[in-house]
């Protein structure tokens, strides 16, 4: 068991560093390199040849790409080259508070929610509940993220001004000062997650609910609460992980869009303006950070499917 | 004691279908059971057999609908019963024994804790006390090392032992009824044998009363006292079990014993014509009157009522006494293959082994860690297939018999040894077959519903095969495809049917009518008609039979049923762990001197004689992987020598020439009757 955790880890990071290789080549072969981003495209063959030279880019890649390793095993990427002086790491740490507080806020709130109205879908299957619930679900998972969000900002900032429209405060403001700007970004990815999530419960209920253990559960005169709860339930939710850690992965690395629309300042919208200003180093590192982020997530899921499912765990082991 | 435990009375269930009609499955069916009584329900797939077994307990499958009549258990209505007084019932007073114990027990919950479930729920048992008594109760119903046993998941436990699992847990509350649905079927011969066994004695200790629903004859000789046949939602004829086998009123049950393949007569059966209605759909007169030899206007205007003909016996036909006294068709003996020995080889297998054991970094690993590789899955077979013969492999699962056929198709490389067919080198892996080769190697698997593509119509299947193999045009194709599906005894309407849309019997035919669209030398028969209902089976086996006899094609047939290979093979080679044990012509395997594992087979068989019972005289568990040397058969053999079966391989006794046994016992051992077997009296009868 503990051979099988060891190799999914190993499996992880070796994932992971080539990720870090496709990342580093990617803005490498981009075109234009970090001298032109400071200089302008207007620069001198010159000065573009001393600004590499000071910057140690003219050394083969091979040796940059270990440096910049390196680095980022210690958590330094360098200095930002949008904003002088600061560091790619500082910029990245004030933002990832402000985003994994919108994603926890999101997925706290958001998968109960969707394990309760999934479950609620597929025990009234067909029914009016059922009915309601499958329509809202289809509704939110076929809008994208900005109508619903635009939407969100037009009720309840702007028609009701309830909520603050879009996030004006800067990055590093305390959270007293941040939590209002948090609730309309926090519903529109419980909206869209919650979609997801809950049509993914429902359905393998549903197909839980017919198989024949269940049949055989009823038949031995268990109560309904009991059947649904210890032999439907723990066999329905296992295909389902995976769904939600894939969720959750991209609640964390893909709500750039959502952030965008309310200009909350967190790593989505941190990734936007990097990639706006050419900011090389900075893009690299919110690159290597959401890629780590999904990875890890994505192990957990694994993880945890193992640790829940005797039947797969038996089947791994032989192998 | 007058009032029965259990009365269902004119019970018509229906279920709701996809366009909104109602079809009823289950018609006015009436049955009485006494208390301690074991009735017997037999019927083939889709007569309503599973739905009335579940109604027993008040259950109805989702769609179902009772359309009329009562089902009284004790006095309580039970298909009107409010939930909480149901679920007391159910898994208290009536248990059920689901069909297939692997799919029917949670698979995220150890099987000791879904026992105690029931405890904790109907006795009250406090959870300590409960998981006490339930290891208790797997250890009543012959499980090995209950302690640990219990705290395994269901997919842990070989079939055998989830079944007894399921009995288990229907025990576990005392029942005063037990419902069996199929409790057998998908289990081994012997298994089979020991979990009849076992619920033999536990009816005898508990007194509980039982219905046994199965579409297996033998099973129902068995176990049962009284018996009633189903066909088409409706009872056609009832009655004790033993007057029932002795004579039949009914056309239908009649027939059915007649095309049932039986054991102690080596002769394929009279197949039933046509088929059974599909659910729900039958005509207005009797539903047998389109199968029926003695069918008349009168049959297919009114539909017969149930009528008492004396005693407790029950007939719904109209023309039972014509029937009745109707003669019995005397069967020939299929003509064997005198020749047999004499004709050309087709397959030559020389000490062939096959090994699933995983190549690469793993199996590297494994081995400098200093562990071997586990011996393989099958070893040294040695088999020669003559041109126009039939080759049995007969064996339990997980004998290797499928991995052999597998081989010769080339759907897996040998580890070693040789593969012939017809003199050339056939060990090649079916992609680097000659097109040719692969034309001559053709295989019919046992489920159709896999094997034929559900998005093709029945011609395109057909074409598939023509064109690759003789670059037919369309029109040519058809011609052909229409050619053969009347050989198949389809009409030309079949043609551009879907094969969701042809009952399993016809979609046989389709599997079977496509391996000769190749026109092959050999066929690869992988249990063909085990998935087959009885009636249909006679009649796909008398197919198969009749188009060897026309085009002289060679068949290795597969089966685990004794029964069906006896009908239709020339030579047996038995199987064990992927290891030959006996092999010789029909007669010769099926009559003394037997090999050990053969003669436990052929006596868990089940005979269709009321009262007689199979037996299984050794243990049913077989280790999980063959042993590296020694006799594979080691651990279940009654009669093992220590310590020679355990270290030495044993050596092939030869009969005569084409009959041998490898066994350490000497020929005479062998040929004593190791006890007074039901079945070496059955065939004493009939010899």
């Amino acid at each position: 068991m503990l051979n099988l955790i060891t190799q999914r880890v190993v499996l992880s990071l070796v994932t992971l560093l080539i990720v870090s290789v496709i990342i580093f080549v990617s803005t490498e072969v981009l075109p234009g390199d970090v001298a032109t981003a400071i200089l302008g495209r207007e620069a001198s063959p010159a000065r573009l040849a001393a600004l590499r030279e000071q910057l140690g880019l003219d050394r083969p890649a091979f040796d940059r790409y270990l440096e910049w390793l390196g680095g980022a095993l210690r958590g330094e990427f360098g200095m930002s080259l949008a904003r002088r002086n600061t560091a790619v790491g500082q910029l990245i740490a004030e933002r990832l508070r402000n985003t994994v507080l919108l994603s926890a806020v999101a997925a706290a709130t958001g998968l109960p929610l969707s394990l309760a109205l999934g479950v609620i879908a597929g025990l009234l299957r067909d029914r009016v509940p059922d009915v309601l619930i499958s329509t809202i679900a289809l509704i939110g998972m076929s809008l994208p993220e900005f109508v619903i969000g635009s939407v969100l900002i037009l009720t309840f900032g702007v028609l009701w001004a309830l909520l603050p429209a879009v996030t004006v405060v800067p990055p590093d403001a305390p959270l007293d000062v941040l939590l209002p700007n948090l609730v309309l970004p926090a519903v529109t990815l419980i909206i869209v997650m919650v979609a997801y999530i809950l049509r993914m419960v429902r359905s393998s209920l549903i197909e839980a609910l017919a198989s024949d253990y269940v049949q055989m559960a009823t038949l031995k005169g268990l109560s309904r609460p009991r059947v649904v709860l210890l032999h439907a339930l723990p066999n329905a939710l296992l295909p389902t992980i995976n769904a939600v850690a894939l969720t959750v992965a991209w609640l964390i690395g893909g709500v750039v869009v959502v952030e965008t629309v309310f200009n909350f300042p967190g790593i989505g919208r941190l990734m936007v303006t990097a990639v706006e200003d050419r900011d090389l180093p900075l893009v690299q590192a919110l690159g290597l950070l959401g890629a780590a982020l999904y990875i890890a997530i994505n192990l957990g899921a694994d993880l945890l499917t193992l640790w829940l499912s005797p039947r797969l765990r038996a089947r791994l082991l032989q192998m | 004691m007058n009032v029965p435990l259990l009365h269902v009375a004119d019970l018509t269930i229906g279920y709701r279908t996809r366009d909104g009609m109602v079809r009823p499955v289950v018609r006015d069916v009436s049955l009485t059971i006494a208390r301690g009584e074991r009735l017997g329900i037999v019927g083939e797939s889709g007569c309503g057999k599973s739905t009335l077994a579940l109604a027993l307990l008040g259950y109805l499958r989702p769609g179902g609908l009772v359309l009329g009549g009562v089902v009284r258990f004790d006095g309580l209505d039970l298909l009107r019963l409010a939930p909480p007084a149901l679920q007391r019932l159910r898994g208290g007073r009536i248990a059920l024994v689901p069909q297939n114990a692997g799919q029917s027990l949670t698979p995220s919950m150890p099987v000791g804790a879904q026992v105690a479930e029931v405890l904790a729920v109907h006795r009250g048992l406090g959870p300590a006390s409960a998981r006490a008594r339930a290891v208790e109760l797997l250890a009543g119903v012959r499980l090995p090392a209950p302690q640990l046993l219990a705290r395994r998941y269901p997919h842990e436990l070989s079939g055998g032992q989830q079944q007894r699992v399921a009995i288990a847990m229907a025990l576990a509350s005392e029942p005063e009824l037990l419902v069996l649905d199929e409790p057998t079927t998908g289990l081994d011969v012997t298994t089979q044998a020991h979990v009849l066994d076992l619920l033999d004695d536990i009816g005898e200790r508990t007194g509980a009363a039982m219905v046994y629903v199965s579409h297996d004859l033998g099973v129902i000789a068995r176990a049962s006292d009284r018996l009633a046949v189903m066909y088409a939602g409706e009872i056609v004829e009832g009655g004790s079990t033993r007057d029932l086998f002795a004579e039949q009123r009914h056309p239908y049950t009649r027939g059915l014993l007649t095309s049932a393949l039986r054991l102690d007569r080596p002769v394929l059966p009279q197949a039933m014509p046509g088929q059974p209605p599909a659910p729900g759909f039958h005509g207005s007169g009797c539903a047998f009157a389109p199968r029926c030899a003695f069918a008349d206007p009168i049959c297919v205007a009114a539909p017969p009522a149930l009528e008492v003909i004396g005693g407790d016996r029950l007939v719904r036909c109209h023309h039972w006494r014509r029937a009745a006294t109707a003669e019995t068709i005397e069967l020939d003996p299929r003509p064997r293959h005198t020749r047999v020995n004499g004709a050309a080889p087709l397959i030559e297998l020389h000490d062939v082994s096959v090994t699933y054991a995983r190549r690469g970094t793993v199996a590297f690993l494994r081995r400098a860690l200093g562990n071997p590789d586990p011996p393989p899955t099958v070893q040294a077979i040695t088999l020669t297939l003559r041109r126009g013969a039939t080759l049995a492999l007969v064996g339990e699962s997980g004998s290797g018999k499928s991995t052999i056929a597998r081989a010769i198709a080339g759907l897996q490389p040998l580890h070693s040894g040789g593969l012939r067919l017809g003199g050339a080198n056939l060990a090649l892996p079916v992609q680097r077959r000659p097109v040719d080769m692969r034309r001559r190697v053709q295989l019919v698997f046992q489920n159709p519903d896999a094997s034929l593509n559900p998005r093709h119509t029945v011609g395109e299947i057909l074409e598939r095969p023509q064109r690759l193999f003789f670059g037919l045009t369309r029109a040519e194709c058809r011609t052909r495809s229409i050619a053969l599906l009347e050989q198949m005894r389809l009409g030309a309407h079949y043609l551009d049917r879907f094969p969701g849309q042809l009952s399993g019997g016809e979609k046989q035919r389709v599997a079977i009518a496509r391996a000769f669209a190749a026109e092959p030398e050999i066929i690869l028969c992988d249990e063909v008609v085990s998935a087959l209902d009885v009636s249909v089976q006679a009649a796909v086996l008398n197919l198969l039979a009749e188009l060897q006899a026309e085009r002289g094609v060679s068949y290795l047939f597969i089966s685990h049923d004794l029964a069906v290979v006896r009908a239709i093979a020339d030579q047996v080679a038995v199987l064990y762990q992927g290891r030959l044990c006996e092999i010789g012509s029909v007669a010769q395997v099926y009559t003394p001197p037997f090999h050990p594992y053969t003669a436990s087979l052929l006596a868990a068989a089940p005979i269709l004689t009321p009262g007689r019972r199979a037996r299984a005289f050794d243990r049913d568990e077989t280790p999980g992987g063959p042993p590296a040397r020694g006799c594979p058969f080691y651990h279940r053999c009654p009669r093992r020598i220590e310590p020679a079966c355990a270290v030495e391989d044993p050596p092939w006794r030869m009969v005569d020439e084409h009959h041998a046994i490898r066994c350490h016992l000497s020929l005479d051992q062998l040929a004593e009757p190791v006890a007074a077997t039901p079945l070496s009296i059955a065939l004493g009868e009939t010899r």
